[in-house]
């Protein structure tokens, strides 16, 4: 596999961004700052980070309660994203959608979802667009969802419609063992998620989810055959997040502490620097230098979104509709 | 309140906060935390009668993965159940994956066939996942097969806003279960009557979902210590008074009270009416109400479009037309989602100073 320098540097900026705005995000959460319940990534970052290093803003990603970490490796604003979790009006969303519905149409995320299951559809339906249009933009839908999600009934109906309509999807499914305190080995009948693809008749694939080329790898041929009309792939990227469920749930009721140490042992951040290091691709001070840079771009974050205006009242009527007054308004 | 006073003795009909038309006189009772009746109701139900059992996801919550054993890490949603795992088991106390359709149609079949499963949805707005289910087979199956079966069936689920949780957890959209013929819908608002109405739910014989508000679950009040069952389809006083009616369901019965409680610091008199059922509901308590104070208006947190708010006020129309003195108003949530920030989400909810005000209004313009 070959990488350029460039592809290198942003799959490290990416993931170290991800893990800096969980830790900021969860910091800000505990000291009252955000307005709701918070759904931490930090341990799964490899995951959205090798999967969207191959999409541009024409593709699409649906995403999940758990959400920060997609909307960042396609590109969002963590300025926006901060504010929003905070509910202020310069929120990606005005403030109005919070931590679980943090969206960028203009960057092709459809919006963070916290009905679980429900936005993989979503994905699949970009991709029926983009095939609609005849792949003018060769753009294609990946569904972001967790094990937990495998056992709704329409993340089932949605691999059948994309695989009978040969439609340019990814279903990416981040295993991180656990649905709030259930263990996949209880939630899911079969050993492996990504087996479920032989009943689609699509393939299947098993991604060692902490190791960011691993991931790379296998998304850079389920998108490749994707954008080549060949279909969807379902890829089982097996992770694990650090913190608990939500921000304040202690994970340690349900989880056993060597299972915690393992998947620490193997951070992907940890494995990056590593591995390129190792293999003088990168220097020790090359990458000191991007988390030096994240640090303050975390630091700006936060300062916009505590300065930032609570949004008027008023909003609390706008967009509902296209436009509210005029019934017909939305007709072309 | 506090819980130092804990075990009472009280006379239940003649507290003024508690004008019940339950089992009345002496209960000895504790005051307690609304969620706290609820798990101790459901273990009575559950000793009770061996047909009962609960599905739901995060019930117990956690397995042991070397031992199969059941953790109770999360003991459910607000630990609704925490403590049942271990004494009935994961049979009875059975975590289910993320499969709402499935697992609402498979306690319907299991109702159809001689269980007394219990449900529970987690958040209000999952219903919609299970919505078929719910509409085409646990509420239709007695009468399109002419009267043969009965679907013993309990579900409850968490509704409202006010935690930060957004549009997609913050639902009270009531009127989507009571317009289903053959679903019976609850909505307690204190330890009191959730002790009676879960109770009275999991022993009907058809299907019943009981509605609780987030904001009730850490409230405290009085619960009796014995079970007992309270009729369904019946609302209580809250407060008499003769100058408005103030209808409330669930939480906004709470706000009703409350706003109760300002007016009457201005010498304004309002009855509140908590109508604790929403289908059946209790259409004679609102028109004796509405007979006696020739006003009303009705708080619902619900939007109002097709809500039960609306459907009260048909009820008023019709039945106490000619004793209105003033034009029936609802106050409700706007016709919008729930917003995520605070200032929004308040705003969208019915809150007792919007309560005072409307009362206001309708008297200063006689
Ligand atoms: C339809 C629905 N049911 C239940 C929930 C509550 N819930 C939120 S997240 C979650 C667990 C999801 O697990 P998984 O899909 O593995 O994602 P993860 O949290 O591990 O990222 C549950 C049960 C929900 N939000 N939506
Ligand atoms: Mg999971």
């Amino acid at each position: 596999m070959r990488i350029t320098k460039e592809k290198l540097r942003w799959l490290y900026e990416t993931m170290y961004r991800i893990r800096r705005f969980e830790e900021t995000m969860l910091e800000q959460t505990f000291r009252g700052n955000a307005m709701g319940v918070t759904h931490p990534s930090d341990g799964q970052e490899a995951v959205p980070t090798g999967i969207c290093a191959h999409l541009t803003e024409k593709d699409w990603i649906g995403s999940t309660h758990r959400g920060h970490g997609h909307c960042i490796a396609k590109g969002l604003d963590t300025k926006a994203m901060m504010a929003e979790i905070m509910g202020r009006y310069t929120g990606q969303c005005k403030g109005k959608g919070g931590s679980m519905h943090i969206a960028d149409f203009s960057k092709g995320m459809l919006g963070a979802n916290a009905i679980v299951g429900a936005s993989v559809p979503l994905a699949v339906g970009a991709a029926l667009t983009s095939k609609y249009r005849g792949m003018e933009d060769e753009s294609v839908g990946v569904a972001f969802f967790g094990d937990g999600a495998t056992s709704q009934g329409v993340v089932h109906e949605s691999m059948n419609l994309a695989a009978i309509w040969d439609l340019p999807v990814i279903f990416a499914c981040e295993n991180n063992q656990y649905a709030e305190a259930t263990p996949a080995w209880y939630a899911v009948s079969t050993e492996d998620i990504a087996a479920r693809a032989d009943s689609y008749g699509i393939p299947g694939v098993q991604v060692d989810g902490m190791n960011v080329f691993a991931v790379y790898e296998a998304a850079g041929e389920a998108v490749a055959r994707a954008r080549a009309g060949e279909g969807p792939t379902l890829l089982e990227l097996k992770t694990y997040r650090y913190h608990g469920h939500f921000h304040a749930d202690d994970p340690k009721k349900y989880r056993k502490p060597d299972e915690e140490e393992e998947y620490l042992e193997r951070d992907c951040l940890k494995h990056f620097e590593g591995l390129v290091t190792q293999q003088g691709a990168m220097t020790e001070e090359e990458l000191q230098g991007i988390r030096d840079e994240i640090e303050q771009e975390m630091q700006d974050a936060v300062d916009f979104a505590l300065n930032s205006p609570m949004p008027p009242i008023d909003e609390l009527y706008s967009d509902v509709y296209v436009d509210y007054s005029n019934p017909l308004a939305g007709l072309r | 309140m506090t819980t130092a006073d804990a075990t009472q003795t009280r006379s239940v009909l003649s507290d003024p906060g508690v004008l019940v038309p339950g089992p009345g006189y002496e209960v000895s009772g504790t005051v307690e935390r609304y969620r706290d009746t609820f798990n101790r109701t459901l273990r009575d139900e559950l000793d009770r009668d061996a047909d009962v059992f609960i599905m739901g996801e995060d019930i117990s919550g956690g397995f042991d993965r070397d031992t199969n054993e059941p953790l109770d890490a999360w003991g459910g949603p607000f630990a609704a159940t925490k403590g049942l795992v271990q004494d009935f088991g994961p049979d009875r106390i059975r975590d289910a994956p993320i499969s709402e359709a499935g697992f609402v149609g498979a306690a319907v079949g299991a109702a159809l066939t001689g269980l007394r499963p219990v449900v529970d949805l987690m958040y209000f707005d999952f219903v919609t996942v299970a919505y078929d289910q719910l509409l085409s087979n646990a509420a239709k199956s007695r009468y399109m097969f002419g009267g043969q079966t009965k679907v013993p069936l309990t579900l409850f689920a968490r509704s409202g806003g006010g935690t930060g949780h957004a549009a997609q957890h913050s639902e009270s959209f009531y009127s989507m279960l009571a317009h289903i013929p053959g679903l019976k819908v609850v909505v307690p608002s204190d330890p009191y009557t959730v002790r009676g109405l879960l109770a009275s739910a999991i022993r009907d014989d058809d299907p019943v979902f009981l509605v609780n508000d987030k904001k009730l679950i850490n409230m405290e009040g009085f619960a009796p210590d014995e079970s007992f069952a309270f009729p369904l389809g019946k609302g209580r006083y809250l407060k008499h008074g003769d100058d408005v009616t103030l209808i409330g369901m669930s939480y906004t019965s709470v706000v009703c009270k409350q706003a109760a409680d300002m007016l009457a610091e201005e010498g304004i008199e309002a009855e509140v009416v908590d109508m604790l059922s929403l289908s059946p509901f209790d259409e004679e308590i609102i028109v004796e109400s509405v007979m006696k104070t020739n006003r009303v208006v009705i708080v619902d947190e619900d939007t109002p479009r097709a809500s039960m708010a609306s459907e009260f006020a048909a009820i008023v129309a019709d039945k106490a037309f000619d004793y209105l003195d003033a034009p029936v108003k609802r106050v409700t949530g706007p016709h919008t989602p729930v917003p995520y920030n605070k200032g929004l989400e308040t705003a969208f909810m019915p809150q007792p100073d919007d309560v005072v005000s409307t009362v206001r209004a309708m008297l200063d313009g006689e």
